[in-house]
């Protein structure tokens, strides 16, 4: 299945597309041609391989047919979903990539001659089974915790690293007994199923607040596996577009841990957020009292503040609060008030999530703010404005070495002047820690959805 | 090891040095339209599971085939159309009125 020059040089254009839409995206304003040049590069791929299927009308049939199936489920998921929800939607993408992964390899190895499958075809087939099933079977977990259907919070149990080691030895073995001989279709389908408990097992330990970052990785696998696949049907297009996501997947994954002050291995093997440090009743662990105010307060103290800064965390995405947000910086642009929005890099649920739940509500790019470019000025802020946001504030990441977020970069919210705190309750953040700024006597909570306490407040700012 | 192998070997080491130099460009901001960029890329395994499907043999290959080029076809369609709703947002001041229906 070598194709001839002619194709080769084909997939070669549509290689240097993808690697051309890969670096357009290094720019806002240039993103979007970016991923319309991979697009076309993809669109070439494609074209260049419909004269390679010569085979029956049957094999052809089904083909169309499984493209048919696939197009319009891919494009109505996509038009569909959410903005808040994207994370979950990038996992099932990708997990159903990683499943194709490693169905291509099986199939390859199941019609292997009698004799059995050459090392430099077994080889790459196990390996892409195995990462592409893992990848599968992870997202899909991924996907549960985001989505909510199941908890999203570490789930473990005793002799769980037992398990999980157990079900990596038996796929060790397995693995090496079919590059070795070659052949056994049974025990290859016994490798897929097995690959698919891992995956699993794997991610099951593994928090929600996390997940972007184990995302981000099954991406990376999802590309090895296509890598391993190009080396099973000879194709030098997997092999690049492959190894492109693979290559540039991890170091995205140690960027975003990176983000939270963590390494990857603890990410991954920590059962981070397992413990609920302090109790999450209406009074703090200490016994200590909170000061709520109204909205008519608050808008006053906004409406009268010089310089505001929003904080908007998953909260504000949750209650699909960006519009009424930019609503609220309107009317206090036009009363003269600077505002500019604080973003962490992992505000929402993935680094730039809240870039485009922003975006979405027409903020200006020139707005918002990235950490290290806005931390200095939270000293000559009048007020705070933290919207949803809990954890990438709080001052435990800067103070208290014994923190399981010890070492994680935050917003400075608390040197502003006053804070406002916009919460549904003193529920601890998605990392399960309690907050010390909560109960600092500048800070002000006001109670309630997102939204609503943001409608009010635009009354209450356009009433002062 | 024949050379062909030995091509694509190098094809992947090189590919494996552009994948990181591409990407260390690309401000915090875009991540998560990148994560989805790259997801999409990924998508290419359709070329792999259509080159399968119009070869396979029998009942259980092609029943296979069939369900890879489904879950890659919607890994590249959904990853880019996702991905562009993302990107069509990313724009600077726009004048009032210009919103998207």
């Amino acid at each position: 299945m070598i194709p001839s020059p002619a194709y080769a040089l084909i997939y070669l254009a549509a290689a240097v597309l993808f690697i051309l839409g890969l670096s357009q995206l290094s720019s806002p304003r240039h993103a979007r041609r970016g991923n319309l040049i991979a697009a076309l590069g993809m669109l070439v791929a494609f074209a260049a391989t419909l004269p390679l299927l010569h085979r029956t009308e049957l094999n052809l049939g089904l083909i169309a047919l499984g493209v048919v199936v696939g197009a319009p489920i891919g494009a109505w998921a996509a038009r569909a979903v959410r903005m808040t929800a994207m994370p979950q939607m990038v996992a099932t993408f990708n997990g159903v990539g990683g499943g194709a992964a490693a169905l291509v390899s099986t199939v390859e190895f199941l019609r292997a001659p009698a004799g059995g499958a050459a090392l430099t075809l077994s080889l790459p087939v196990v390996f892409s089974v195995v990462i592409g099933a893992v990848s599968f079977s992870g997202s899909g977990v991924a996907y549960a915790k985001l989505q909510e259907l199941m908890r999203g919070t570490p789930i473990t149990y005793r002799g769980q690293q037992a398990v999980n080691g157990g079900v990596a030895l038996a796929i060790v073995a397995l693995a090496v007994l079919l590059v070795v001989t070659g052949v056994g279709g049974a025990a290859l389908l016994g490798l897929l199923l097995l690959a698919l408990v891992l995956g699993v097992a794997f991610v099951l330990p593994i928090g929600g607040a996390d997940m972007p970052v184990v995302i981000s990785l099954l991406n990376a696998f999802t590309g090895l596996a296509v890598a391993g696949d190009g080396f099973v049907v000879n194709s030098p297009v997997l092999i690049i577009g492959g190894t492109l996501v693979g290559a540039s997947g991890t170091l995205l994954t140690k960027m975003m841990s990176d983000a939270m002050g963590r390494s990857l291995g603890n990410v991954l093997f920590g059962a981070f957020g397992q413990v609920v440090a302090g109790s999450a009743g209406p009074v703090g662990a200490e016994g200590r009292s909170v000061r709520s105010g109204s909205a008519e307060d608050i808008g006053t103290l906004l409406a009268y503040a010089q310089r505001v800064v929003i904080v908007p965390g998953y909260g504000l995405a949750v209650a699909q609060a960006q519009h009424v947000a930019k609503e609220l910086a309107d009317a206090l642009e036009q009363r003269g008030v600077t505002v500019e929005y604080a973003i962490h890099p992992v505000a929402g649920r993935m680094p730039g999530h809240m870039n485009v739940l922003l975006a979405e509500a027409n903020v200006p790019y020139d707005q918002l703010k990235e950490m290290d470019a806005i931390n200095d000025s939270f000293k000559t802020t009048d007020v705070a404005l933290v919207v949803g946001a809990n954890d990438v504030v709080n001052p435990a990441a800067r103070n208290s070495p014994g923190s399981p977020i010890y070492g994680m970069p935050i917003l400075n919210v608390d040197e502003a002047h006053q804070i406002v705190f916009l919460k549904r309750s003193m529920r601890p953040g998605f990392a399960g820690i309690d907050n010390e700024l909560l109960y600092d006597p500048k800070t002000v909570m006001l109670f309630g959805d997102a939204k609503a306490s943001l409608t009010k407040l635009v009354g209450a700012v356009k009433a002062a | 090891m024949s050379a062909h192998l030995v091509a694509e070997i190098s094809i992947f080491v090189l590919a494996v040095f552009v994948g990181f130099a591409v990407i260390s460009r690309v401000p915090t901001i875009l991540h998560t339209p990148l994560m989805s960029g790259s997801n999409a890329i990924h998508g290419v395994i359709l070329v792999g599971a259509m080159l399968i499907t119009a070869t396979a043999h029998g009942a259980l290959q092609l029943a296979i085939g069939v369900v890879a080029v489904v879950l890659a076809t919607i890994n590249v369609v959904g990853g880019y159309v996702v991905t562009d709703r993302m990107l069509e947002m990313f724009k600077s001041r726009q004048p009032p009125g210009s919103r998207r229906p």
